[in-house]
């Protein structure tokens, strides 16, 4: 296992599919462990009842089956497929129109999912999911990006309702971006992060104002190392490997 | 379970060809990891063996790795133009052959060139002149970078009167993993030399590509591909104009890489997520509740 989860550092983050399901092939015995521990690209299902798109995970999977977020039922159709408690539904309800509006103002499209269930220790589990196509042919209003990909996983735990409760958020940002034009080629940058946030916050505004919070909060942070750090350090290796000419005269006198 | 023991009867063609995709696909620098990873989840040193005789040596060519020669004079650069037979490297500035072992990532030997593994003094002439130039230029444009120019095409050629074709070979690595990052940069300029049209055309590729894993996995992968031409000369006067027109290439496509990165925060990243809400403030969660009364009362008045 340890191996695999190596490798999985090391693969481009765009071929993460591939190199799951390669995985998967060669050590069935672990598949469990490796669905459980290695992020993947969020597929798409649409719900037949409505017509929306809902994203699939292994929070809203019944044996093959799929539950969607806006009519409660399963794709394909499970009989006795499990269903949270009427009032985790009412709360899951809300929060999948409230972050559709959160998401729509953030991706300017895109798809999102909430799905809520119980937990062992009173509390319940949250699992907030968004992916975004923003190459030109899918929802990149500003078309720039020939390849774009956003898939957003965000887990929150959230401990027995107290004074103050418990949230335990663990978030995974997946992202390939790829330009190409005839002057500078194919530029891509793909890349996987995943982080934890701990709070302990009054239920006073009420769980879902607080898991938003947390969730916005840690979008624009993972947004921001990204775009920030992990860009910006691929770009100063590109600049050790060869400085730009601004630098290269710049030295020239010195030496 | 009849899905895992259907799956558990992979052949062992599949594995190794899993085992290749994944030695194919490590990152600059990184195929020891990888390999290390891929053997121990094998669990079959015969299968590894198989995969990494095939992977390593295409690894190494499309990297374009540099070793260093065992009697210490100098490097020799792992291409498809300076492959001979049996895992033997040309090194033309020192007019060395070097034995090659793939998966060690070494040179295991090394000894002088044949002469019929040498092009013709003509070709030699022009090779030499064009080598001269590019060093020059790579010294001054790469802190580690390594070159060397190869005769791709007609190294028999006695003088004029017929085509022949070099190509020049930059590669520049850096690998740094306690600062949880690799890259290279790799051009191959193949340089045409048409005896009837008098003149020389030139073809380039330039792939660069780094990695960053401190609490990630980050990749580039850029590739950039150009033309140009020049007139064909005496071999100092070609050499010039070949590597001014490399140096000019190489220096936009720099410019245009730094350019790529510029406009990420503020144009490109924003068709995926805006920093900021197209309100241009904070999401009003205090207000959810508002949001779920006014659908409350929607619903009742059977707005929706």
């Amino acid at each position: 296992m340890d191996a695999a989860m190596g490798l999985m550092r090391r693969i481009p983050p765009k071929h993460t599919e591939t190199a799951l399901s390669a995985l998967l092939s060669l050590m069935p015995h672990h598949s469990s462990d490796l669905l459980s521990q290695v992020d993947q690209p969020l597929q798409v299902m649409c719900d037949v009842d409505c017509g929306k798109e809902f994203i699939l995970c292994e929070y809203n999977r019944d044996a093959d089956s799929y539950r969607s977020p806006w009519s409660n039922k399963y794709h394909p159709p499970l009989e006795d497929g499990s269903l949270p408690s009427l009032e985790l539904r009412n709360l899951e309800i809300e929060a999948n129109d409230i972050f559709a509006i959160y998401r729509d103002q953030y991706y300017e499209g895109g798809i999102s999912s909430v799905y809520v269930w119980e937990d062992d220790n009173d509390g319940f589990v949250a699992c907030f999911l968004i992916k975004k196509d923003g190459s030109k042919t899918g929802q990149g209003r500003r078309g720039y990006l020939e390849e774009g990909a956003w898939d957003a996983i965000h887990v929150i735990e959230v401990g027995p309702e107290d004074e103050n409760t418990n949230y335990r958020l663990t978030s995974t940002v997946m992202l390939t971006l790829t330009t190409d034009n005839e002057s500078s080629g194919t530029f891509s940058l793909s890349g996987s992060i995943r982080r934890q946030m701990n709070m302990r916050l009054s239920v006073a505004d009420g769980h879902l104002s607080n898991m938003g919070r947390m969730i916005e909060e840690m979008e624009s942070k993972l947004r921001n190392s990204l775009d920030q750090v992990y860009f910006g350090k691929t770009r100063e290796m590109v600049c050790t490997l060869r400085p730009p000419s601004e630098v290269v005269q710049l030295r020239m006198p010195e030496s | 379970m009849a899905d895992e023991e259907e799956e558990s009867e992979l052949s062992d063609k599949q594995k190794v060809e899993i085992a290749k995709w994944f030695l194919l696909n490590s990152p600059p620098g990184e195929i020891q990891y990888v390999a290390k990873d891929v053997k121990s989840i094998l669990n079959d040193d015969v299968l590894f063996d198989e995969a990494a005789s095939e992977a390593f040596p295409v690894y190494n060519k499309s990297h374009l790795i540099c070793l260093a020669l065992p009697n210490r004079s100098g490097d020799v650069l792992v291409t498809s133009f300076s492959e001979l037979e049996g895992n033997a490297f040309l090194d033309p500035r020192t007019t060395q052959v070097a034995t090659v072992d793939h998966v060690k990532q070494v040179c295991t030997g090394v000894r002088p060139a044949a002469d019929e593994e040498l092009p013709s003094p003509y070709i030699e002439e022009y090779r030499c002149s064009l080598d001269a130039e590019i060093l020059k230029y790579v010294e001054e444009a790469y802190p580690k970078g390594v070159c060397s120019v190869y005769c791709a095409n007609g190294k028999d050629v006695e003088g004029p009167g017929a085509d022949f074709e070099l190509a020049v070979v930059i590669s520049a690595a850096r690998h740094s993993p306690q600062n949880f990052c690799n890259g290279s940069w790799c051009s191959i300029w193949n340089v045409e030399f048409k005896d009837e049209q008098q003149t020389v055309e030139i073809k380039g590729k330039i792939q660069v590509g780094a990695h960053y894993f401190e609490e990630g996995n980050v990749q580039l992968d850029a590739k950039h591909e150009c033309k140009d031409a020049t007139l064909f000369q005496a071999s100092d006067d070609c050499a010039v104009a070949i590597s001014g027109i490399i140096r000019h290439h190489e220096t936009e496509y720099m410019a245009s890489l730094e350019a790529s990165y510029l406009s990420l925060p503020d144009s490109t990243f924003k068709d995926l997520r805006r920093k900021l809400p197209v309100t241009r403030t904070l999401f009003p969660w205090h207000n959810t509740l508002q949001f779920s009364l006014t659908r409350e009362v929607s619903k009742e008045l059977g707005i929706k």
